[in-house]
């Protein structure tokens, strides 16, 4: 089984992203589970239909200690088994120690067993990697593989270099490594370049250039992926050309995250460029 | 074959043992701790500066409590009508219950919850999810089940962490109750350098919710608060039989054996005695901006030092029919003192003794041991401030860093109605000019011979290296020192909780304490302290080499 998480700026789209993604692993015959790891417990909406999923952390509240595997994970799209481990309101609590509850929960309960004939782990990580908790899938190998969604946005370029350090901290004691960066494009100029560029300093490659398409937003609305909305969109076939080439990535690094003044100086570079 | 218990030929210098104590460190922590480690020379202004207060170099196993301890098991602990709720996890929540041996007299209203432990019970969803409803919840069910006159809510680390905001908590339900004074104190555990920024939390809150609420005058001559107290073994009641016989009102004491309405009215006593200097100094001096009370320091550990302060607070009074009374008392109490002194001393006079101990109690307790005729060879605070050690004119002196900026400091302002000094500004210089000193604390180190060794946080380490260089006749310190200092056979004394023992201020006190002193350093179990195979190696080997 891989283990991939996903990571990435807030509201670059790595929900939208990963759930399309699923749905082209799904096509090519791969058995896969969606954690989300996300207080918003929205990160499996498109696979499912809809936003209908309990949380691990409501159900543990509510059931206790008696906690089934099929009380917590739900089949969606092409039976993808989606988990959203949820968390508490905004602005109480501890978000990053329920991630570390519900991976366990998860774990103790089997989710993971070879058993459960899975191909794949997708977790989605809420923003920016901003404490323990949400450096918790890239930890203890929870973990193997990390791909960043970045666009030519500035923010999002920096977010991606921040979550490199945490890779580097973390790969330095464990077997996470970096699988590379996945532009969804936000048409800034010279975007394409300028992130394979940054890809290529981080010492990992653009895996694939995402465009930008309205027929996202159009399924989204639908609560469906690109692909089950309407299978034969070209942004559909953009998805399957990601989901193939994460099926057959090999290219697995210790990124070397950039120092800021290069990172500016990359977005001189190119977008002063015209 | 050599023992422990085998005196070295040769006496260890002041500049020997410091100097051993700090060899096996690396550089940089010896050069630290030597900043902390004074050889005394006393009342000579030449005193190089002691470093106190500073954080605890991690590695180092320190004798130290926590903030949390500070607040809730120090200053709050010892009230007996308001109701002590621990918002955290049931560990810390151990504290919460009778540790440190307060003693209390529920006196006739019967109040009195110190019996109890009242704890959220924070569970990891707690954590998760925030644990401000489970914390109004847990004073709804206190309120509801004791309908006490005040809540007191207790942050532990968890809290500080997550952000519960105990604060408004609090406030609702007090705004909910209308008859329950409900406040909070966010004394994470974590928080400044020592228990000594709990007590700072603890009293800034003691000062802003609970003193100055009842204004009705108290029955009574001589009112005075006891600040510092914290009748622990019946320290108090020994302390309170003395102001009665005298005459003396004490409207309040900070905090043993009190209750809310004592906190609620101490502003209407005139004089502030100080005990503790370490833990509660800035609320008198907060008491006198803001109310006009003027302080002084006075100490109730020791016989003499008890008669002194008596006389001190008489003086200041300055009426006839009191000075009259506390000298009567003196006479009358003095002869069981000096009696049982005729007959310990014999035993004591010569022998030596180590305290590391509170931020004022290791200065207290040499009085004891000055009339034991006992030397205190080496001395030091827990907690304790650099104007602990060298007195209160190091004052403007001190650097504040950034874990003391970290620790509130009301701004406090003479009250409308409520500010009235108590004597007019000619009758305290008269006083002054007499001779009588307010706001005065000389420190530890002045009364520490010359060429002892004054210790601030000393560890587990360096314990046990001072009794092995020094052997002492008595080690006094804490629980966590005990056993490990008993282990060295040298008989140990906690002077936290007084092991089983106590009273031991005031008159009566004095007298239990030459008794307990007298029976550990005369006891001949230590000399038979020896293991069975120092004296009949059952296994015997050598190496195949040899």
């Amino acid at each position: 089984m891989r283990k991939v998480a996903i990571y990435g700026k807030g509201g670059i789209g790595k929900s939208t992203t990963t759930q399309n993604t699923v749905a082209g692993l799904v096509e090519l015959g791969r058995k896969v589970m969606v954690v989300g790891c996300d207080p918003k417990a929205d990160s499996t909406r498109l696979l499912l239909g809809g936003l209908a999923q309990k949380s691990v952390l409501d159900t543990l509240r509510e059931e206790g200690e008696d906690v089934e595997l099929d009380d917590i994970r739900k089949k969606g799209y092409g039976g993808t088994w989606c988990v959203e481990s949820g968390g508490p309101e905004p602005g109480v609590g501890c978000a990053g120690r329920g991630i570390i509850t519900s991976i366990n929960m998860l774990e103790s309960l089997g989710a993971y067993e070879e058993s459960e004939g899975l191909d794949y782990a997708f977790y989605d990580v809420l923003g920016d990697v901003v404490c323990g908790g949400f450096a918790m899938p890239i930890r203890d190998g929870k973990a193997e593989e990390i791909y960043i969604v970045v666009s030519g946005e500035m923010m999002a370029m920096y977010a991606a270099n921040n979550i490199s350090k945490g890779i580097m901290k973390f790969a330095q004691s464990g077997s996470v490594r970096l699988g590379g960066l996945i532009c969804n494009s936000r048409a800034v100029d010279n975007e394409k370049e300028m992130i394979s560029e940054f890809a290529k300093k981080l010492g990992t490659q653009m895996i694939y250039f995402v465009p930008r398409e309205n027929d996202v937003q159009r399924a989204e609305i639908n609560r469906k992926t690109v692909i089950e909305w309407k299978p034969d969109a070209k942004q559909a076939d953009e998805y399957r050309g990601l989901a193939k080439s994460i099926d057959e990535n090999t290219m697995f690094v210790i990124p070397k995250p950039l120092e800021i003044e290069e990172l500016e100086k990359l977005l001189m570079d190119y977008g002063l460029m015209n | 074959m050599a023992t422990a218990t085998k005196k070295k030929l040769v006496q260890w210098g002041p500049a020997e043992v410091k100097s051993a104590l700090l060899e096996k460190y690396p550089p940089k922590v010896a050069r630290k701790r030597a900043k902390q480690i004074m050889i005394n020379e006393a009342q000579q202004n030449e005193t190089p500066e002691l470093t106190a207060n500073v954080r605890t170099i991690p590695g180092i196993i320190t004798m130290r409590g926590c903030t949390y301890a500070g607040c809730k098991g120090v200053i709050m602990g010892p009230t007996r009508d308001i109701v002590n709720l621990v918002h955290g996890p049931i560990g810390c929540s151990f504290y919460a219950w009778l540790t440190r041996r307060n003693q209390t007299d529920a006196g006739p209203d019967g109040e009195n919850y110190m019996n109890y432990c009242f704890s959220t019970d924070m569970q990891e969803q707690d954590i998760i999810f925030g644990g401000e409803k489970k914390l109004a919840a847990a004073i709804q069910e206190a309120y509801d089940l004791f309908h006490p006159k005040s809540i007191a809510v207790f942050a532990t680390c968890p809290v500080g962490l997550i952000g519960d905001d105990i604060h408004t908590v609090a406030k609702n339900m007090k705004e909910k109750f209308g008859d329950c004074n409900v406040y909070a104190f966010s004394c994470e555990g974590y928080k400044g350098v020592s228990q000594s920024a709990g007590h700072h939390i603890a009293n800034n809150q003691v000062f802003r919710h609970l003193v100055g609420q009842n204004d009705e005058v108290k029955p009574g001559k001589y009112k005075i608060n006891l600040l510092g107290e914290y009748n622990i073994g019946g320290d108090g009641f020994e302390i309170d039989r003395i102001f009665q016989k005298c005459g003396i009102t004490c409207i309040s004491t900070f905090s043993g054996n009190s209750t809310y309405d004592q906190f609620a009215s101490s502003h209407t006593a005139d004089l502030n005695a100080v005990m503790c200097h370490r833990s509660i100094n800035y609320v008198a001096d907060m008491m006198e901006t803001k109310y006009g009370i003027p302080w002084i320091k006075v100490n109730f550990i020791g016989a003499k030092a008890t008669a002194k302060s008596l006389r001190k607070i008489a003086e200041y009074f300055g009426e006839k029919a009191l000075i009259d009374t506390v000298e009567k008392v003196i006479a009358e109490e003095m002869p069981e003192v000096e009696a049982a002194l005729a007959e310990i001393t014999p035993r004591t006079e010569g022998k030596t003794a180590m305290m590391f101990v509170g931020g004022s109690r290791a200065h207290h307790y040499k009085e004891l041991f000055d009339e034991l005729k006992m030397k205190t060879i080496s001395a030091g605070y827990e907690f304790g401030h650099q104007d602990d050690y060298e007195g209160r004119q190091v004052l403007p002196n001190i650097q504040l860093d950034a874990d003391s900026r970290n620790i509130e400091e009301l701004e406090v302002e003479p009250d409308e109605t409520r500010f009235k000094p108590r004597k007019s500004d000619k009758e305290m210089k008269a006083l002054e000019k007499a001779g009588y000193r307010f706001k005065h604390y000389d420190g530890l180190a002045a009364d520490m011979d010359k060429g002892t060794l004054i210790i601030d946080d000393l560890n587990q380490y360096e314990a046990e290296k001072l009794v092995e260089l020094m052997k002492p006749d008595i080690f006094c310190a804490g629980i966590k020192e005990k056993y490990s200092i008993q282990k060295l056979g040298v008989p140990m004394k906690q002077l936290h909780s007084y092991d089983s023992g106590g009273p031991y201020a005031g008159f009566q006190g004095a007298i239990n304490f030459y008794r307990e002193i007298d029976r550990l350093v005369n006891s001949k179990v230590w000399g038979f302290m020896k293991a069975p195979w120092q004296k009949n190696p059952q296994l015997s080997g050598s190496f195949a080499w040899e």
